[in-house]
Parts: C-alpha cells; sequence; structure tokens
C-alpha cells in the first residue's frame, strides 16, 4: 500500500510535497476518484459492488474478477498472499491477455489507474487487515542458455515429472487427462492454457511472466504454486527456470502477425495428407477467429482462437492446409460436464438452449460463389439470400469427407455433391490438422467457384469445438481474406535479368577497353 | 498477530485474550502464527454426545476412475469410489462435522493444540475427508502418492492458497486464521478429491464416526447450539443445555437427498 503511495508522490511530484499528508492518513487512501474511474469504466464487468456480476459477466469465460475476495491469479506474491499495488497495476496497465480484459494504460491516466486501484481495493475486507502484508518473491533472473538443446531437455524432463502434462498435455496445448475437470473457485469452467499461444498468457508470456507463474500459482484457478518445490529442495531453482524456458520454446518468437492474402505457390505434385512433407516448404498464415456475437445464439466462449493456413496449387488442382488447436477430440464424452459448465456460466439468449450433446468439430471454409470483380464481397457471416457464399464444411464426425455447398445466411446451407471435394484431417496431442482439395475449374459455375490464378479469391474461415459445447451458431468466425493462386512464372522473367546484367558487363568493358586504348595512344603520341 | 498478550486464566483452559478485546483472530499468512501451547479441554466439564442418522435413501458413491494415475489405482483391490455419503449400520451417518455454533461466551478466547492435524493424500484421497482443526492450529499437509497434487484451499474468510505437491513425502503446513465453516479443499489434478475442514475459535467439535457417533467434551456450563455439517445433506441445528460434568445426548437426523 504505501508502496505505491510512495510511487505516486513521486509521480506526482512538486504537488504531492505541498499537500503533504501525515502517512496515517496517505496510507488511508482517498477512493473518491477511483470510485469515480470505476464507476465509468470497470463495474460494467465487475459490478458496482466489485462482485464480479457486472451486465457483460455473463458473456464472458473466464468471468470477470470478483473483487470481494481479494484473490488475483497475477501476483508476485506468494500463493495466499494479497497482490502488491505494482501487481494490481500491471494488471490493468497491461490487461489480461487471452480474457476480456484489455489494457488501460493508454486509456486512462497514471492517477487514474492507482486511483482505481485504490479503489477496488475497498471491495474486500482484507486489504484493510494490517496483518496482511504482501511480501513479493525474490524472483531472480533466468539462467543463460535457454533456448538451447540442453535447457530444452532439462526443461522437458521437469515438465513431465511435475505433472504440467496432467492440465497442460503431453504437447502442451491444455489437453492433459485433467483438463476437462477443471473449474476455477466458482465453479466456473476454466480451460488449461495452451502453452503454444503465450501471447494469451494472462499473465504475460515471456520466459520471466512463465515462472513468475510457476511460482505463485494463478490463485482462484487451478494453477498452484510450484515453490514448495524449491524450498523443500526437490528442484533447484535453475531446474524450474528451465521448465519456464521449454514452455517458452513452444510457441513462437513472436506472436503471430495476419498477412491478409495467402499466397499459394504452384507445386508440380498435391499433397493430400495433412502431415506430407511438401508442406513444410509452403509458407503459413495465421488468422485470428472471435465469437459469433451477431445472430442468436451469439456464442462468447469460442475456444478456437485461430487457424494456421497454407495453400498450394497445381495445374489442375488446390489443396488448402488448416491446422488449428482443440483441445478435445470431439465428440467426447469426457468434456460433457464442462460443456454443462460452460453453459451455466454463460447466459443464453434463447430461452430453450439445447442440453449438452456429443457435438462434433468442425471447419467451414467460405469462399464467394464467384470472384467478385469489384471491392464488395458478400456479408462475412456465410452471406445472404440475395448474394450467397460457397463453402467447404468439415466435421470430425466424417473426417475424410468435407461438404460442399451454398450458404445463404447463418440459419440456411444446401449441401452439394460431395463428389468435388476431398479432406483428410489427422487429430494429434491437441490439433487438428486437415487438408481440402478440389479441381481449379467447376463444372457449377453457378454454385460453386472457379479458382483462377492471380486473382484475390475472398476467404473466411469458422471452426468449432463440440466439446466446449459449440454447435450451430456457437462458433468462431473470421472475417474475410484473400487467396491468391501464384500464376507460373513465365521463362523470361529468370532469363532476362541475366541477359541485362551481361548486356551491361559487356558495354562496360568495351568502353573501359576504349578508354585505355585512347590512353595508351596519346601516351605514344 | 502482534499485540497479543497471553495469559492463563483459570484451571481448565488457556485462554488467549486480544489485547483488542474483540476475540476474532484475523486472517494472517501462515508463516506468522505464533507458537500457541496446547489447550487441554478434556478433562472436566460437560459432554454432548449423540449419533447422526439419516432418513431416506443414500446417494450411490461415484465409482472413481484411476486409470490416469496407476500408482494410485494400484492401492485398492475394489474400485474406489468417492465419499460424499459415507453411511454405516442403520443409516448412521459419518464425516459429519459438528460444532457449537452458538452458546461459547462471547470474547471468551481459546488455544489451539500444538499438535498438528495431518492431511494425508495417499491413493489420490485425502486422509481424513471432513476435519476440524482450531485457528492457527497447524494442518500438516502431506503427500503419499509418487504424483502431483494440488492442494487448493476455497474460502472466503480465511486466505485461500493453491500449492503443488509433485512428489511423494512433500509436506507442508498450513494453518487457517478465521473461524469459518467449512474450508473446501480440492486436488484439481484429481477432480473427485475433496476435503472439508472446520475452523473454529474453540475445541468444541467434533466428526461423526463410522457409526454415526460424536463426542463433544469439555463444554462449561451454558445452553449451547450445535450444528452439524454435511457435504451433500447441508446443516441441521440442535440445542443442548449443560449444567456441571454431566453427559447430553443430541442424536441428528438429516434427510438423503
Amino acid at each position: 500500500m504505501t508502496a505505491v503511495w510512495r510511487f505516486g508522490g513521486l509521480a506526482v511530484g512538486c504537488a504531492a510535497l505541498l499537500t503533504a499528508q501525515p502517512l496515517n492518513r496517505l496510507t488511508a487512501q482517498d477512493t473518491t476518484a477511483g470510485k469515480t474511474v470505476y464507476v465509468k469504466w470497470c463495474a460494467g464487468c465487475h459490478g458496482d459492488n466489485g462482485a464480479g456480476d457486472g451486465a457483460g459477466a455473463k458473456h464472458m469465460i473466464p468471468p470477470p474478477r470478483d473483487f470481494t475476495g481479494a484473490i488475483y491469479q497475477i501476483r508476485s506474491t506468494p500463493s495466499g498472499q494479497l497482490p502488491t499495488d505494482a501487481d494490481l497495476l500491471r494488471s490493468i496497465d497491461e490487461g489480461l491477455p487471452g480474457t476480456a480484459m484489455p489494457g488501460w494504460k493508454t486509456r486512462l491516466s497514471d492517477r487514474q489507474r492507482r486511483d482505481v486501484v485504490a479503489y477496488i481495493k475497498t471491495f474486500s475486507t482484507f486489504f484493510a487487515d494490517t496483518t496482511q502484508r504482501p511480501q513479493p518473491i525474490a524472483f531472480g533472473s533466468p539462467p543463460g542458455g535457454g533456448s538451447g538443446a540442453e535447457a530444452l531437455r532439462v526443461g522437458r524432463q521437469f515438465y513431465d515429472s511435475i505433472g504440467c502434462r496432467k492440465c497442460h498435455g503431453d504437447q502442451g496445448r491444455g489437453d492433459g487427462p485433467s483438463a476437462p475437470t477443471l473449474k476455477d473457485d466458482a465453479g466456473h469452467p476454466i480451460f488449461a492454457a495452451n502453452l503454444h499461444e503465450n501471447w494469451r498468457f494472462n499473465g504475460g508470456g515471456t520466459v520471466e511472466d512463465i515462472y513468475h507463474r510457476l511460482r505463485t500459482g494463478l490463485d482462484g484457478t487451478p494453477m498452484p504454486s510450484f515453490s514448495d518445490l524449491l524450498e523443500q529442495k526437490f528442484l533447484t531453482d535453475e531446474q524450474l527456470w528451465r521448465v519456464a524456458q521449454y514452455i517458452r520454446s513452444l510457441a513462437p518468437r513472436d506472436a503471430p502477425a495476419v498477412r491478409d492474402v495467402i499466397h499459394a505457390p504452384l507445386t508440380k505434385t498435391l499433397p493430400h495428407a495433412p502431415d506430407d512433407s511438401a508442406w513444410t516448404a509452403v509458407d503459413v498464415y495465421w488468422f485470428p477467429l472471435v465469437g459469433q456475437t451477431i445472430h442468436k445464439e451469439r456464442w462468447f466462449a469460442p475456444a478456437v482462437t485461430g487457424v494456421w493456413v497454407k495453400a498450394v496449387h497445381t495445374a489442375d488442382s488446390i489443396a488448402l492446409r488448416v491446422v488449428w488447436d482443440d483441445r478435445s477430440e470431439s465428440p467426447d464424452t469426457s468434456w460433457r460436464t464442462f460443456v454443462g459448465r460452460v453453459f451455466n456460466a454463460l447466459e443464453s439468449d434463447d430461452s430453450t438452449r439445447e442440453q449438452p450433446a456429443p457435438w462434433p468439430d468442425q471447419l467451414t471454409v467460405q469462399f464467394p460463389v464467384s470472384i467478385p470483380s469489384g471491392m464488395e464481397r458478400p456479408y462475412f457471416l456465410m452471406g445472404s439470400s440475395s448474394a450467397p457464399v460457397y463453402q467447404w464444411r468439415w466435421s470430425s464426425a466424417a473426417r475424410t469427407a468435407a461438404v460442399p455447398g451454398v450458404a445463404r445466411g447463418i440459419d440456411r446451407f444446401d449441401p452439394l455433391s460431395a463428389a468435388a471435394l476431398g479432406a483428410q484431417a489427422v487429430y494429434d496431442h491437441g490439433q487438428w490438422r486437415v487438408v481440402m482439395t478440389r479441381a481449379l475449374a467447376s463444372t457449377d459455375t453457378a454454385s460453386q467457384l472457379p479458382f483462377r490464378t492471380g486473382r484475390a479469391i475472398p476467404v473466411a474461415f469458422f471452426a468449432s469445438d463440440g466439446s466446449n459445447g459449440e454447435h450451430g451458431t456457437r462458433m468462431a468466425v473470421s472475417t474475410w481474406y484473400f487467396l491468391a493462386l501464384d500464376e507460373p512464372v513465365p521463362a523470361r522473367v529468370f532469363i532476362s535479368p541475366v541477359l541485362a546484367m551481361m548486356l551491361t558487363l559487356g558495354l562496360g568493358m568495351l568502353v573501359v577497353w576504349r578508354a585505355q586504348q585512347k590512353t595508351s595512344y596519346r601516351r605514344q603520341q | 498477530m502482534k499485540g497479543r498478550i497471553f495469559s492463563v486464566v483459570g484451571g481448565m483452559f488457556l485462554l488467549t485474550v486480544c489485547s483488542k478485546g474483540d476475540g476474532t483472530v484475523q486472517a494472517a499468512p501462515p508463516a506468522a502464527q505464533p507458537v500457541v501451547p496446547t489447550a487441554d479441554v478434556s478433562a472436566a466439564g460437560g459432554t454432548i454426545t449423540g449419533k447422526i442418522k439419516f432418513t431416506g435413501t443414500a446417494p450411490r458413491n461415484p465409482a472413481i476412475d484411476m486409470s490416469e494415475e496407476a500408482a494410485c489405482k494400484a492401492k485398492y483391490t475394489t474400485t474406489p469410489t468417492e465419499e460424499n455419503v459415507v453411511a454405516g449400520p442403520a443409516n448412521a451417518l459419518s464425516n459429519v462435522f459438528v460444532y457449537v455454533s452458538a452458546g461459547v461466551p462471547a470474547g471468551q478466547t481459546f488455544t489451539a493444540p500444538a499438535t498438528a492435524v495431518v492431511l494425508d493424500q495417499s491413493g489420490c484421497r485425502y486422509h481424513p475427508h471432513v476435519f476440524g482443526v482450531m485457528v492457527g492450529q497447524n494442518i500438516e499437509i502431506k503427500n503419499s502418492d509418487p504424483l502431483l497434487h494440488n492442494i487448493k484451499a476455497i474460502a472466503k474468510k480465511n486466505r485461500p492458497f493453491n500449492v503443488s505437491q509433485p512428489n511423494a513425502n512433500m509436506t507442508k503446513t498450513v494453518t487457517f486464521a478465521a473461524p469459518e465453516v467449512m474450508v473446501n479443499l480440492e486436488c484439481n489434478v484429481h477432480g473427485w478429491m475433496h476435503a472439508y475442514v472446520g475452523v473454529r475459535p474453540d475445541p468444541f467439535f467434533a466428526v461423526s464416526g463410522p457409526d454415526g457417533s460424536f463426542s463433544i467434551k469439555g463444554l462449561p456450563p451454558g445452553t449451547y447450539t450445535i450444528e452439524a455439517w454435511h457435504e451433500k445433506f447441508g446443516t441441521q441445528t440442535a440445542t443442548v443445555t449443560i449444567a456441571g460434568t454431566e453427559t447430553k445426548t443430541a442424536n441428528i437426523t438429516f434427510a438423503a437427498h
């Protein structure tokens, strides 16, 4: 408490000195200003009384923090202790990635954010209890060589031995055997983090952040503190850092950036299998997905956070490879209780919500029925009756079959003959890898888009995780992006520059030779 | 916790008097707990005994699938079940936490026993499943399984915590600083593992045994409300008046549902 007031005093500078008050007055903290900020910006989700029950609360998983219990995930203190003011400020500043909580650093002033820290502490009596003194852990810094093979081997060894895989899974995608049973203190369903998506870690995705979470645990969630392992000498500090470094190594170096146009290079043969080695040389594109919140029944808790897409084509066919992380190979009855918890946590806008059922996982790839000549595209959310869209629908119920068809809005899909569309799928440790293939040409040009090279073809993606209760309109959606089939490069593209270079070199040498001739002629004179 | 004065009052009880005089103890980090002398409350006073029963049919305890944990599964010869309703002969109900919820004079404080209550994690179950401690009394949590357990305390009046014990023979000592009936303990790795601890400011509590019987000793004369708590059947209360060193009976019956 005092620490932040000291910091606050420094920041405000002279003004604070002029109005300096005795310390006991300062520690009491004036929360009037904080309340104003809170009511305006925070209460909508966290509720007027800080109980995490604002108007938006029933539309998000994880739900907004209930401040009345003073239980905070992101702390620098041991499990069970209160957070420091700096911890609270950090969550406000940076937000909690992977949740609905945004960062407020650029939206609110320093003063406003500190005021609101003081105010949210008034919701719990624990903060007023002077016996509660948060003692931050002295974390130290990571040992070197953290990305080396030996460090990662050690990290992986302890990842297994201390049981991370029980929830986070063998490959870290949050698909461990205990994952379907996880709930938070309030009984809300909670996913074990997918460790491949460090940009969605609630407390940040650096090695340091990961190590801090291992030490402090995420109070209120199933994630425990592993500090006792160090104190009771079952693990050295370096070994725990190696676990953090291993976990960090699962995610890409940088959070994926969206590139709007998928380039599909021309290849000689079409890779039909998801794990065909030909795919490794192809560029990958990432597209984020969000909950479908336009049509009833809206969906605020999508499980699929994005898709990784690759595409290639031959002279006559196209193959699209879509990869996404999904904690369950649905239908999977072990997740049924989880679905029930998801439904309980969310407010439905259907009066008769479906009972949890063993729904499959689904992926839809969407194109217009024909390549638009101008900028206008059909409505991204499955078209409309006047401007339908052409879709490929894959389901884990069929796996090696995908259904092409025409959608005229979210609730109308008319399937077409599936003969033209090929599909292969692999489910592997929390990840689906699906390849769909089709001939470039189409005999049904009114409904089934003919693919052409050199044109920007609109494409969009939809995904459902059946074991998260996703079915029908409850799904994750993307907006329109583009697919471009690269044209075969004519030979002259490669030959012309070489010819030009040779010609330039030849002319240059001729000029030099002539100049040298003239010089020697003058000397002879 | 500083500013506390310890004083010995009377022959029966060691009374801890808070300098603020309100008798309540605020939550504090476990490490901040002072070591307190043993309170021997069984020497004299009245006793409340009784049997806990239930009417109706007990729900079946779900079988536990321990196939993911071979080391736990190996500790059983038959399929283990959850312990939601543990019934004895003639509908006796065990694992009921019985405590004096009213009647102990306000302001009277009691010291916690120096002996810790041991909570063992063995065979992917908690032993005991239901127990009571006094405010400030040590609970020694130990892992007898060679695999990861996490111990999460879900509490409102006490600070909750969540710590891990990935190795056999790890121990952790925790205390609770405020009275609370009940604090829930759970393991999230093994979703079936639940334990319940009643935290009391006085030693007047008991847990019903396999035959449903319980006994609360050392009560000074007075009229007491006792409350019986069961994890599935809720709570029941009874009123008992104690005069002198007599033993009074208070049988309690729950309705199964």
